[in-house]
């Protein structure tokens, strides 16, 4: 089997006033592979996505993503080629129901980045509707279908983010931390979803902190540490190297 | 390969042997059967509610003439400014209500609107409908250019550049623009005036030109009902776009910009666009107040009036449907009401006290009336920020709620 390389991070590098964000980052994601990013605080885990979301412009290297250039492009373009990212913080549409936080998005995917219906009215839209409705119900929210965003639980409030996302059927995932301040129960809902969405044969990079989290998911690790990457290969690999166990696991696991 | 999901999900209800759809459809199936028509699938805003609203507020609408009577607000030219104002407000509150961007410059709209309208009629004809058009669409030319500028920042620093547009419109008008807008004297319709449509017709000719709809001249209640069917239409509309996948992007907007771009939204202009709107709104307000007054003057233009139209929006309730017309009336009955009520009307309001407390009564009172009228507004809106941040449309479904509970 042909192992395709959806995203190639190559050699990009971001300083931020002096300050080594990103040296040297070289890191291809295989197709329908779940990729966890791991390393210590300040490790550039956060800034590498934002390179890939084009929040922030490298100053050297580029992204390819699909055999596309995408250094430079602006994020709601990033986004229409396939790409869909969980924020470290949920940034969902407090103001609006659980239902129309999932079919914005559905909107976006079908009909383009600018595309503005007035003469039809949202009730009549039965496709995005009825797909808003399906994804809520995968990820076990539909109960709240109506209910405004703001009031769910911090949990809950993550697991609309990631529907949103998941109703655009993107080719790439990018998770920031899907569990952090999860409880274990919370966290065990979200892994198994997860699953779930490989299972599905989606592509994944995830950050994660939590080590029950990447080793039940990732198919392969990277290692992050002051912007460099120190190590790469399946968990198993990644938890004997002595660099890593120096540099992240070290006494805290 | 087997895609059945091994893990359990506790709390949902998709293990019933339904296609379990996301996962499923990524790897590119189609739903072929569509879930069935459950509660679930309850339009998010009941058509027939819709209806409701716009029947009721249709009623209150052309009901005006009966129910302000007890008021003292009966008379015609009150009504239009309340219909016009209306307008002005429902359009501030498509950009303001829905896409939480704050113009302060509304009022160069206003303004626009009012000289396109005069124009018409001094050059085209006097009938209504061309100089409303007119107006509408001049004022979304206008909206174009500012909103273009302006909307490359957000926060105060955009209501500081609408503002400093509705300025220099303002003050250009008084100035640089006098062969236009005719300085401070304002510019007005003139018999000797062209009319090109008009003459054509043979109709050109009469003593004290007036407005009109095909022979129906503006005056008095016939000024009204025109200025009450636009608003009907303008509230329609404004109802269309709330309930449209275009009005849920603007509230995206408002709710989490940075969400929007990634999720592949270009917001920008989604965002011009709401300014246009709500600035033909204007412009349509603008052109029915030299409709019902064919005069244009610069003061129209001047930053207080699109204070008052910030004032309408949040006094009755940013966001909402009616709100904005509630408070654009509440603010129009103040200024034309309140502000002409003097010691005597006071005298007479409270006579039903003993004459000693009721000396000390109307003083206590008497600077919230005529000249003080300000102050009472003021007093009310901090009321109203304070303890209904929702407007007055919040503080009447608290009291709906109330009254469902105690049932």
């Amino acid at each position: 089997m042909v192992e395709n390389t959806v995203l190639h991070v190559a050699d990009v590098q971001k300083n931020f006033a002096g300050l080594k964000a990103l040296s040297d980052i070289d890191l291809a994601i295989t197709e329908g592979k779940t990729h966890a990013i791991i390393g210590p605080n300040g490790a550039g885990k956060s800034t590498l996505l934002n390179v890939v979301v084009g929040r922030i412009v490298p100053d050297e290297g580029a992204v390819v993503f699909d055999g596309t250039v995408i250094t430079g492009k602006k994020p709601h373009e990033i986004n229409q080629l396939g790409i869909a990212r969980v924020f470290q913080t949920p940034e969902i549409f407090g103001d609006l129901t659980l239902l129309q936080n999932v079919m914005v998005p559905a909107f976006s995917k079908r009909d383009g980045p600018t595309r503005m219906t007035v003469l039809r009215g949202l009730d009549g839209d039965t496709d995005i509707r009825i797909l808003a409705e399906e994804i809520l119900e995968d990820v076990g929210l539909a109960g709240k279908r109506h209910d405004d965003a703001n009031a769910l639980s911090r949990g809950d409030k993550r697991r609309l983010e990631l529907a949103m996302c998941l109703v655009q059927r993107p080719k790439l995932l990018l998770l920031d931390e899907p569990t952090a301040g999860m409880s274990r129960l919370d966290t065990n809902r979200t892994i198994d979803l997860l699953k779930k969405i490989k299972a599905s044969g989606m592509t994944k990079v995830i950050i994660e902190h939590d080590m029950h989290v990447v080793f039940s998911l990732a198919d392969t690790v990277t290692v992050l540490a002051g912007g460099r990457i120190i190590a790469q290969g399946t968990p198993e690999e990644v938890r004997r190297d002595p660099r890593v166990q120096e540099a992240y696991l070290g006494g805290a696991h | 390969m087997d895609r059945a999901h091994t893990s359990s999900e506790p709390d949902t209800a998709t293990d019933t042997g339904k296609p379990q759809s996301v996962f499923h459809r990524t790897s590119g199936d189609v739903p072929t059967q569509l879930p069935p028509l459950g509660p679930e699938m309850a339009p998010m805003w009941p058509p027939k509610r819709d209806l409701a609203m716009t029947l009721l507020f249709g009623i209150v609408v052309y009901t005006m003439p009966l129910w302000l009577q007890p008021f003292g607000a009966a008379y015609p030219d009150l009504m239009q400014r309340f219909a016009i104002y209306g307008i002005f407000a429902i359009g501030f509150n498509i950009l303001f209500g829905l896409t939480g961007y704050l113009s302060f410059g509304h009022a160069a709209f206003l303004g626009v609107g009012s000289y396109t309208a005069v124009w018409s009629f001094k050059l085209l004809s006097l009938n209504v409908i061309p100089a409303i058009v007119c107006s509408t669409l001049m004022a979304g030319v206008f909206a174009v250019l500012i909103g273009y500028v302006s909307l490359r920042r957000s926060g105060i620093y955009f209501s500081i550049l609408t503002l400093a547009f509705a300025q220099m419109c303002y003050n250009l008008a008084y100035s640089v623009l006098t062969p236009i807008t005719n300085g401070e004297t304002g510019l007005r319709v003139l018999s000797d005036d062209p009319r090109v449509v008009d003459s054509l017709f043979g109709t050109a000719d009469m003593a004290v030109p007036r407005a009109s709809i095909f022979g129906i001249e503006m005056a008095g209640m016939a000024g009204f009902w025109t200025c009450a069917t636009c608003l009907m239409i303008a509230f329609i509309v404004a109802l269309r776009i709330t309930r449209s996948p275009f009005g849920m992007m603007l509230r995206g907007i408002k709710s989490n910009q940075t969400r929007m771009s990634y999720i592949g939204f270009n917001t920008r202009p989604y965002m011009l666009t709401a300014f246009v709107i709500s600035g033909m709104y204007a412009g349509l307000a603008g052109g029915l107040l030299a409709v019902v007054d064919p005069l244009a003057g610069a003061e129209r233009m001047q930053w207080t009036a699109s204070g008052e139209v910030v004032l309408m929006t949040i006094l009755g309730g940013a966001g909402t449907l009616i709100g904005p017309f509630i408070g654009a009336v509440i603010i129009k009955y103040f200024e034309n009401i309140f502000s002409s009520l003097g010691d005597s009307a006071l005298m007479d309001a409270f006579s039903f006290i003993p004459p000693a407390i009721e000396k000390w009564v109307v003083f206590a009172v008497s600077p919230f009336v005529g000249e003080g009228w300000h102050l009472t507004l003021g007093v009310l809106f901090m009321i109203v920020v304070i303890f209904l941040p929702g407007g007055l449309i919040e503080g009447f479904r608290r009291i709906g709620r109330l009254f469902r509970k105690g049932r």
